[in-house]
């Protein structure tokens, strides 16, 4: 089925090829440019192109796939770096040159590898949908391969030993064949049984996040910030140390550069929780503001549906992007060349429910086997101006558990990571809670509780300080001051730069356990009626 | 590709910049075309949308004096591209690639389109090597690395000129083995800057290649010159292998052309009047600069834009400082004390100079020093605030030290006129500052 090229308009394309479904998939031009159906009506249809669609001209053909866009799954992802279209920027390096300029397809995952079957199951044994047949090894993962089809099957036979992704692991009695990869609709979720409320901690080895607003598997959370608050820092530093076991980094519309650093680190580094390379564990998913929009847009979906995959093995997955904001974007510059009804900002009013819908795709499932399995997601947020009442936030605000503000005045302190600790929220501090004071102390959450008020009094404490100098207040709140300032530098500041930029929950516990008792010490000797320099003496000398 | 050149007699509307033509029926996105009105000569302009079979041209140059009925349109069936040879170092352009320093054209060695292509993130190479501009405040505290964009925010008044033109006279890196050029894009420049750089880039001979687009030519161009600059630079760099700093002047011309030319479009208004696809337009500018594994050149970008009203938050700086790696910004405060150049430190950042310092680019106390001179001035800089509440007298000696090393941070360190500072120079400085008021205690 062909049609032509009607008219063009940056990334869009109307053609009057007739029977092409809503978001199916089309081939655009001579040069086969990827595009989605955007739009039907009679006569004509709009697409979306995913590539520069410079030196497109009328007439050029257009072809319906019948299919929508697609993502791979298969072993292999694990270690990957793909465009916002799933095609493996390294292969593309070494085929095309340094510089993206052809539209070539190319499968995401190398079929020239050859990976180790163990299987799980006999011949003759019933397997019931979503159930396991057997798994690959995939570095120190197991990749499980299951019975993707919607009913019980009975194995006929199974393979064994290393094998080709694109051969056949086995057959089921029915004349069905047992795949190593599938092929998924982007936009569409993976099923599951059910989901349930997520109960354990996420722990990023972030002191200020793991302490103040702790997250959960399966829980999300926001990071907005102006320009140089240090979410990309922040980001990367989670998607280091975090004890999850497999995160999908989504590099959308940001730096090339930091890409390049990013290959570089996670290359070098060691998954903190296992002996083993960070790459390892890490898909990334990279479209730079440079490359085209619509693809950027497309670059979450893909994403996200590759960490839906490894979840349903039974794993915590991790989903990171930075940023949304420039998905938002990325969906205004479509809409607006759509001649869509802007609604706030120019951002379509579909913004919040499509986010919405997005960011559901979080939460901790049991996986059609029975496995319990999470996806997490943090996801940065960059408000024009540092205006967190723009839209992007606002929405996002509705659709997530936890709201981590990055402060400019931090920032411009050098003080990173520069959480807001008294804007900041997280909704999962509660769920949480009995698993930190069950796993490392009972005080958990009296210590958290002292810390927030100690910072929530500094703060009031600063402005009679700054008219009456710090001399003019009071022993027992210049000792606050003292304790206050203790906990910004030396517990809540990490460099990301240096070994501390991983704190574990114990040495987390156990640094603002000794702030709390120096404070205790000296509140005592000043009670005792010792002047305030000889209390803190003393108290360093006892801590 | 088309067998022969169409020409079109059937321009149908006209509105500004914008042009339309009927029944066209073969064009494509990009396209170059020839627009000649009936009293002679020619412009060029590139197609932006199709529509059946009208086509909306965008106009590089004048229109005022154009008709519709006696113009004709000559489709050409090719993108814009940058002509580019080695012989363009030395040389001054205009912002469609016309040489306008009285020499013939030269001949090229190939062509490219002017938009260029992205870098292939996994192809990239990590920025680290340091680029000396001769200024302490930037190469001591917001060291500017191979590879990367490094915005100027100035406001008006303020001497960005002086500043861009003592970089170009002193930027260059230690041991540049392929050489070291300079690709100069002004925008929208006024006949009294111009005068100015000319004579700057008069007296540096050779070792730039500029684009020069004046405040009354064509709005048009004005998009263009960054781009002819980018393609020259990605040509130097990545064919011939030299380091290229790219100094675009002034970024917010830039951004007004843009909004100009996407009201003519009547396309939808972002935030005040800014398109909604500028961060993407800026994207595909700012994200050229870089260095790829394996080749040897980079190129480095030094945007300079006016910050409107004085305002960080305005849309320009604030889309610029999300795609580039860090800002150097210009204090009004500190101008109008004589400081030269007025560059506030504080909210300045480089954010890849942590790679591009040290033992093996600088020298191995670099971080130490400037973690030290910024610690110290921060701290000074915030006392200031509580020396106008108490006064000087209220305040504890370490206190009055701090604010004592601010002052002389700025006055030594900082403010150096028209002087040339190597990096050992202003690292030394530096250390004696921290040493003097270390050992006052």
């Amino acid at each position: 089925m062909t049609g032509r090229i009607l008219g063009i308009s940056g990334p869009t394309v109307s053609t009057d090829l007739k029977g092409l479904k809503l978001y199916e998939r089309v081939y655009v031009g001579h040069s086969r440019l990827t595009g989605e159906v955007v739009r039907l009506s009679q006569d004509k249809a709009v697409i979306q192109v995913y590539e520069d669609t410079r030196g497109l001209s009328i007439g050029e053909p257009i072809k319906g796939l019948g299919l929508p866009l697609m993502v791979r799954l298969s072993s292999g992802l694990l270690a990957g770096m793909f465009d916002g279209l799933q095609r493996p920027l390294e292969t593309m390096r070494n085929e095309t040159g340094p510089f993206i300029t052809s539209s070539r397809e190319i499968t995401a995952v190398d079929d020239k590898k050859k990976w180790r079957f163990h299987p799980l199951r006999k011949p003759g044994e019933d397997v019931g949908p979503g159930e396991d047949i057997g798994y690959l090894e995939e570095g120190s993962f197991r990749h499980y391969i299951m019975n993707r089809t919607s009913a019980p099957q009975k194995v006929s036979w199974l393979a064994e030993g290393d094998i080709y992704i694109n051969d056949p692991l086995g057959g089921f009695e029915n004349g069905g064949e047992i795949s190593g990869h599938i092929e998924w609709p982007v936009r569409g979720a993976l099923p599951f049984r059910k989901k349930h409320a997520p109960s354990l901690p996420l722990v990023t080895g972030q002191r200020s996040i793991d302490f103040l607003f702790p997250l959960a598997k399966g829980g999300t959370a926001i990071l907005p910030g102006g320009f140089g608050t240090g979410k990309t820092i922040l980001e990367q530093a989670v998607a280091k140390f975090a004890d999850v076991d497999i995160v999908v980094y989504t590099g959308c519309g940001e730096r090339g550069n930091e890409m390049a650093e990013i290959i570089d680190e996670f290359f070098r580094l060691k998954d903190p929780w296992r002996d083993q390379p960070l790459t390892d564990r890490t898909i990334l998913v990279v479209n730079t503001s440079n490359m085209p929009v619509a693809a950027r847009e497309a670059s979450i979906y893909t994403a996200v549906t590759m960490a839906e995959y490894y979840r349903d093995m039974g794993y915590h997955v991790l989903f990171l992007a930075d940023s949304l904001s420039r998905w938002a974007e990325a969906l205004r510059e479509i809409s607006s060349s759509l001649e869509e009804m802007p609604g706030e900002e120019g951002y379509p009013t579909y913004l919040s429910s499509r986010l919405a819908s997005f960011i559901e795709r979080a939460g901790v499932v049991e996986t059609l086997s029975g496995k319990i399995g999470s996806l997490s997601m943090i996801l940065s947020v960059s408000p024009p101006g540092g205006d967190f009442t723009e839209p992007v936030t606002q929405a996002c605000l509705r659709a997530t558990g936890s709201f981590l503000m990055l402060d400019t005045s931090l920032a411009h302190r050098r003080h990173f990571p520069a959480i807001n600790w008294s804007q900041s929220y997280s909704l999962y501090a509660k769920d949480v809670a009995d698993h930190f004071e069950m796993q490392y102390s009972s005080d958990w959450t009296g210590l958290q509780q002292w810390c927030r008020e100690l910072l929530q009094k500094e703060e009031s404490l600063r402005e009679v300080a700054e008219i009456l100098g710090f001399e003019g207040l009071q022993d027992a709140d210049r000792l606050l001051m003292r304790v206050a300032e203790m906990i910004r530098s030396d517990f809540l500041c990490q460099n990301s730069f240096t070994e501390d930029a991983f704190s574990a929950p114990e040495q987390t516990f156990k640094t603002i356990k000794s702030i709390k008792a120096f404070h205790d010490q000296a509140d005592a000797m000043l009670r005792k009626g010792l002047a305030l320099e000889e209390a803190f003496r003393r108290a360093h000398e006892a801590v | 590709m088309r067998l022969s050149e169409h020409i079109y007699r059937t321009a149908s509307s006209l509105a500004g910049p914008l042009l339309f033509v009927r029944n066209v029926f073969a064009a494509r996105i990009g396209e170059m075309v020839r627009i000649m009105p009936d009293d002679g000569g020619q412009i060029m302009g590139e197609i932006l949308s199709i529509e059946g079979d009208r086509v909306l041209i965008e106009i590089y140059g004048e229109s005022r004096g154009m008709d519709i009925q006696g113009t004709s349109v000559v489709f050409t069936d090719s993108l814009m591209q940058a002509p580019l040879s080695l012989d363009l170092v030395g040389r001054v352009f205009n912002g469609s690639g016309s040489p306008i320093d009285c020499l013939d054209m030269f001949i090229p060695e190939k062509k490219v389109p002017v938009t260029g292509a992205p870098i292939n993130p996994a192809a990239r190479a990590r920025p680290e090597e340091p680029i000396e501009t001769g200024f302490s405040a930037i190469d001591g505290l917001n060291t500017l690395v191979k590879g990367q964009k490094l915005p100027i925010f100035s406001s008006a008044g303020l001497p960005a000129r002086e500043l861009v033109a003592g970089i170009l006279r002193n930027a260059g890196t230690r041991g540049a083995s392929g050489g070291f050029v300079t690709v100069f894009a002004a925008l929208g420049l006024t006949y009294h800057e111009y005068a100015f750089y000319r004579k700057v880039l008069d007296g540096m001979k050779t070792g730039f290649v500029a684009f020069v687009n004046m405040a009354n030519e064509p709005v048009m161009e004005r998009l263009l010159a960054p781009r002819f600059a980018l393609s020259t630079a990605e040509f130097l760099a990545f064919d011939k292998g030299m380091d290229v700093l790219v100094i675009i002047t002034d970024m917010t011309n830039y951004c007004d052309a843009l909004r100009e030319i996407s009201t003519a479009r009547e396309e939808l208004p972002g935030r005040r009047g800014y398109p909604g696809y500028m961060y993407s337009d800026l994207a595909s500018l700012y994200e050229r600069a870089g260095r790829i594994r394996g080749l040897k050149g980079s190129v480095t970008m030094l945007p300079v834009l006016t910050m409107p009203e004085d305002d960080i938050t305005h849309p320009i700086p604030d889309l610029t400082g999300y795609i580039t790696e860090g800002q150097i910004v210009l204090s009004r405060e500190m101008h109008q004390r004589a400081l030269f150049p007025p560059i506030d430190v504080l909210p300045s950042l480089s954010r890849l100079m942590q790679k591009g310092i040290g033992e093996r680019h600088t020298r191995g106390d670099h971080r130490a020093v400037a973690n030290t001179l910024y610690t110290y001035y921060a701290r000074g800089r915030d006392l200031r605030r509580l020396e106008a509440i108490v006064g000087r007298e209220g305040m504890t000696k370490e206190d009055t030290q701090m604010l004592d090393f601010a002052d002389a941070f700025e006055r030594e360190f900082i403010h150096q006129g028209d002087a040339r500072r190597m990096m050992g120079e202003t690292l030394d400085i530096g250390i004696a500052l921290a040493e003097k008021f270390r050992a006052g205690t």
